[in-house]
């Protein structure tokens, strides 16, 4: 029934369930597709630890040359629904439910070598901190002709000039000389950009870049975002983007899900997340960010109490205990809001009381 | 003038290398000047590098300067010794980044906010009211002074840390990057509290950050820092709405907006490469490696009509860049009204 829908998918139409377990399951049968136009879509990812679900039925698609950014504190499962949908999650941590369907093909299901194969040539990711992403030991050619052969039967001189010329192209000054460097001898930003050169190498068609300028200079941070949109640009890849900065949400991406608990709360367009706004937490993220725009010095709208603790959660609605408008309505603390349609297409919300926020006006 | 910092200088490496290895002298703070009122907070902003943590290290004495004078109250604390100098350093207290790392995992709540009472012989009878007290005005369950650092959370903690700060009631606080390892929504709990607790105290702060939207929220004058010196310091509204220094602005423009339309109306970064190294400064003004304006100065000599010094474009490894860029450093001049900035061509439409 969702097929024509654009970016965003997999939208019950019913209004709160009585029992979302049983709802969800009467959607995820078949193997049709849930975006056709999308390249990666990530349907109904459940990820358990002993004692706690640390992601929670989380559907999420990106199309071909679109950013998707994820929002979420820590703990909201942002970075763990994607370490699932590739396999990387570690034990006692495991993916009980979901599928991941790169181009259509269920990669949940591949293992070894086949998954191996699809990791970095397919899907690549680029983390927070490029220190511990590259290896101490060996030098920064070392490591990418070692990725590259990995991959394709190229010859040792081959890569190394592919590696150098990846260099150029993610504007690293002195690429040749710079295949010689120990990831030590090079700064913060020269090393997320070669994660970024390695990210890219094997022309992916999914991009994951998780809070990849959370340890960077703000000069420094959009000098790299500016890099990836660039690229993304000339390569037409699909970009997640995962991060806790509305900011960079605003400057880089199309489509936002907004992550709590290990749930999405919200999911649509960035012109709807952040223009009409239908869930109390984003909202209430949004009044809590100073800008450079607002009357300085004056009290900030504080989200009161403290993220949830994933293994003990609240019956019903994980936000209710901080959210200011749901606090004692009927249904917040007893039932979970299921992601329900609101007033516009492809623009999910899981809130029962989405309709306040349209009516009061948000944003 | 409550709190004064007097062309304090502070480098690394040179009388520490016993061996006469060539280990290169950082200058990571260099004849940096400024000065605090009671109840204002003064924002540092600055790329990692710039020398700002060192600075504020220097504040409150976790660092003895090279040279340069520090004041509290127009004392030199430098003259000061034993149980004077004690006295003053009560006075100025540091809140950390990282609250959870300058907390003894095994000490419970409680003792670490009583500790610093403890250290300067200022614990009575009353400590444990006072203890409970604290962890009221910082928004603490008092009742949990039992417990350990760990069974807090992240913003938890950082009201440890400003209850042990407070534990001295001192006049000065030296905030090194405050909020920026807390969630989105802490870090607003953690800035109101503290606005509040500078409301009811007269409480100065030295608001070290890097993240210039908190910094404009918090502060009413603002200093921008590049490599060890001041190039910028300005009122809060005067510096954010016309930057005279070409760092500030290029700074400014890299802060993304949670704005879509105004944050693709947004000019892209404005600023080239990344900071340089303390231990290896370039000539003449520090910032001309990086600096966008520079170039444009000598693409565009007409742009720069009101510039007091001829352009003179030389030809450096960086290109073609004004001749005062390259061979004069510029000092931090006053420019009237409260600001001061040290460059060459300075944006004409501050001074307005």
């Amino acid at each position: 029934m969702n097929s024509s829908l654009p970016a965003v998918f997999r939208i019950p139409r019913r209004h709160a369930p009585a029992d979302a377990a049983d709802a969800s399951d009467s959607i995820r049968t078949g193997e049709t597709r849930i975006d056709p136009e999308a390249v990666l879509e990530i349907d109904g990812i459940r990820t358990v630890f002993p004692g706690a679900v640390v992601v929670d039925d989380v559907s999420l698609s990106v199309r071909p040359g679109r950013t998707l950014a994820v929002v979420g504190e820590s703990g909201s499962g942002k970075s763990m629904t994607f370490l699932s949908a590739l396999g990387l999650v570690a034990p006692p941590g495991r993916v009980t439910h979901g599928r991941v369907l790169l181009d259509g093909v269920d990669i949940a299901r591949l293992s070894g070598e086949a998954l191996r194969r699809v990791r970095g040539a397919s899907i690549s990711m680029i983390f927070q901190d490029p220190m511990t992403a590259l290896n101490p030991v060996f030098t920064i050619g070392e490591q990418m002709t070692t990725l590259l052969r990995a991959h394709e039967r190229v010859s040792r001189s081959a890569a190394r000039a592919r590696a150098a010329g990846l260099l150029e192209r993610v504007r690293i000054p002195e690429a040749r000389a710079r295949l010689d460097a120990y990831p030590h001898e090079l700064s913060g930003g020269m090393r997320q950009r070669v994660l970024i050169a390695m990210a890219v190498a094997l022309r992916p068609k999914v991009v994951i870049a998780d809070e990849p300028t959370t340890a960077l200079d703000v000069t420094v941070q959009a000098q790299i975002l500016d890099l990836l949109a660039d690229l993304q640009q000339e390569t037409n890849m699909a970009m997640v983007l995962i991060t806790h900065d509305l900011g960079l949400v605003a400057r880089y991406a199309q489509d936002v899900a907004v992550m709590y608990a290990g749930r999405v709360v919200e999911r649509g367009s960035l012109e709807r997340v952040f223009g009409a706004t239908r869930h109390p937490y984003t909202q209430a993220l949004f009044r809590s960010i100073p800008d450079l725009e607002g009357e300085p010095g004056c009290a900030l709208h504080a989200i009161e109490g403290n993220p949830p603790d994933v293994a003990a959660l609240p019956a019903g609605c994980a936000f209710e205990p901080r959210c200011a408008m749901g606090r004692g309505r009927a249904n917040c603390g007893s039932m979970r809001p299921p992601l329900v349609e609101t007033d516009a297409a492809a623009h999910v919300s899981a809130c029962f009381f989405w309709h306040s926020l349209a009516t009061t006006g948000s944003a | 003038m409550l709190f004064q910092i007097d062309a304090v200088s502070r480098s690394f490496g040179a009388k520490h290398s016993v061996l006469r290895s060539k280990k290169p002298v950082v200058q990571a703070v260099d004849g940096v000047s400024l000065h605090l009122d009671a109840g204002e907070t003064l924002g540092l902003v600055g790329e990692s590098g710039s020398g700002k943590s060192t600075l504020g290290r220097l504040a409150v004495r976790l660092l003895e300067p090279s040279a340069g004078r520090i004041f509290l109250d127009g004392v030199d604390i430098g003259t000061l010794g034993g149980r004077q100098l004690r006295a003053m350093r009560a006075q100025v207290q540091m809140v950390f980044q990282d609250p959870y790392g300058s907390l003894d995992p095994r000490r419970t709540v409680g003792a670490a906010i009583a500790e610093p009472m403890k250290e300067h012989g200022a614990w009575r009878a009353d400590g444990p009211a006072k203890v409970r007290e604290l962890m009221c005005t910082v928004g603490l369950n008092p009742e949990h002074a039992t417990r350990y650092p760990h069974e807090f959370s992240g913003g938890q903690r950082q009201r440890i840390g400003i209850a042990r700060a407070l534990a001295l009631n001192p006049k000065v606080l030296v905030l090194d990057e405050p909020v920026s390892a807390l969630d989105v929504s802490i870090q607003a709990q953690i800035i109101n509290l503290l606005g509040k607790l500078q409301r009811e105290r007269q409480l100065a702060y030295l608001f070290i950050a890097h993240d210039l939207a908190v910094v404009r929220h918090v502060s009413h004058r603002v200093a921008v820092m590049y490599l060890g010196r001041i190039v910028e310091l300005a009122a809060r509204n005067s510096l954010y709405a016309s930057p005279a220094h070409p760092y500030t602005e290029s700074l400014l423009a890299a802060v993304p907006v949670a704005d879509p339309a105004a944050a693709r109306a947004k000019p892209r970064a404005r600023v080239l490469g990344e900071i340089g190294s303390a231990a290896n400064l370039p000539g003449g003004c520090r910032f001309h490696p990086r600096c966008v304006r520079a170039r444009e100065l000598v693409a565009r000599p007409g742009s720069a009509n009101r510039a007091t010094i001829p352009i003179r474009p030389v030809d450096t490894r960086y290109g073609p860049l004004p001749h005062a860029c390259v061979h004069d450093d510029p000092t931090l001049a006053d420019r009237g009204d409260g600001t001061f900035v040290a460059c060459h061509y300075p944006n004409a439409a501050a001074a307005a």
